[in-house]
């Protein structure tokens, strides 16, 4: 049992435990601060598999922006708790369980499968991780992808204030 | 030389995030909330791309959650806006009150 593993396992249930609480409560505000939590536990996990860029990325992007977002619209729309449905037991719970029961069944299969009891990062992905590298790769090779990337911010800046604006004119 | 955590546990762990996320969007009545459990299930696909990335010492897949990144950062703007209006019109975030488009 290293330190890695230690790492691993702490930020791993954390962050199931902060999504289910995201998804189980019904406060939205407890959800979203659970949801924020989540967020750092996965920049956490990301910093165990050497992507520093993108763990710093996932704290001011999400954690930071979108969730700012989403609390500020919880607050703007002043909301009470959910109430709970009459009906205990309705189809879209059934379809719910179903899917994961599938997908238990197939992350059981999956742990089955572990073999590889000594894992090792190869030492290229200390090097990957690096804002250097992934800068480099950005402006050359995917410069287009990252081209279209800056039109659909355009256009989703453009359609949320179309959207949040009160009358058509 | 220190040891790694073995890929797979990222993986099933990505996958049990994913399976939290699909119950939320399925289960929930807030639009939030669903835009929230989205979010989640973004996340753990996030997560199998980086540890992909890591084990083969490539960066294309950190660059493909970076893309991921972007997009779900406009849906959440256009999201919202969306989840604004709707409070605006019909005074009710709960989508099973809404039913403008079902016939």
């Amino acid at each position: 049992m290293s330190l890695s593993y230690l790492f691993f396992i702490v930020l791993g249930v954390l962050a199931i435990a902060s999504a289910i609480v995201t998804i189980a409560h019904k406060n939205p505000i407890v959800s979203a601060m659970s949801l924020v939590l989540h967020f750092f536990m996965l920049a956490g996990l990301y910093l165990t598999l050497n992507a520093q860029f993108l763990a710093v990325i996932q704290v001011l992007v999400y954690a930071g922006a979108i969730m700012v977002l989403v609390v500020f619209v919880i607050m703007l729309l002043n909301l009470s708790d959910e109430a709970q449905l009459k009906e205990k037991l309705n189809f879209r719970k059934i379809i719910a369980a179903f899917f994961a029961l599938g997908l238990i069944t197939q992350f059981t299969t999956m742990y089955m499968g572990v073999s590889s009891k000594n894992a090792f990062l190869p030492p290229q992905s200390i090097e990957a991780g690096k804002a250097q590298s992934i800068g480099k790769e950005l402006f050359s090779h995917y410069l287009v992808p990252f081209e279209a990337i800056s039109l659909l911010l355009v256009v989703a800046i453009i359609g949320a204030i179309v959207l949040s604006k009160r009358r058509y004119e | 030389m220190l040891i790694d955590v073995p890929q797979e546990y990222y993986l099933i762990l990505s996958a049990m995030m994913f399976v939290i996320g699909s119950v939320g969007v399925l289960t929930r009545r807030n639009a939030i909330i669903i835009f929230m459990s989205i979010e989640i299930m973004l996340n753990s696909v996030n997560l199998t791309f980086v540890s992909f990335a890591a084990f083969m010492g490539d960066t294309a897949g950190q660059i493909f959650v970076f893309f991921v990144m972007a997009v779900a950062a406009a849906e959440a703007a256009v999201g919202l806006a969306i989840v604004l209006a709707l409070f605006r019109n019909k005074k009710t975030i709960y989508v099973d009150e809404v039913s403008l488009m079902k016939w």
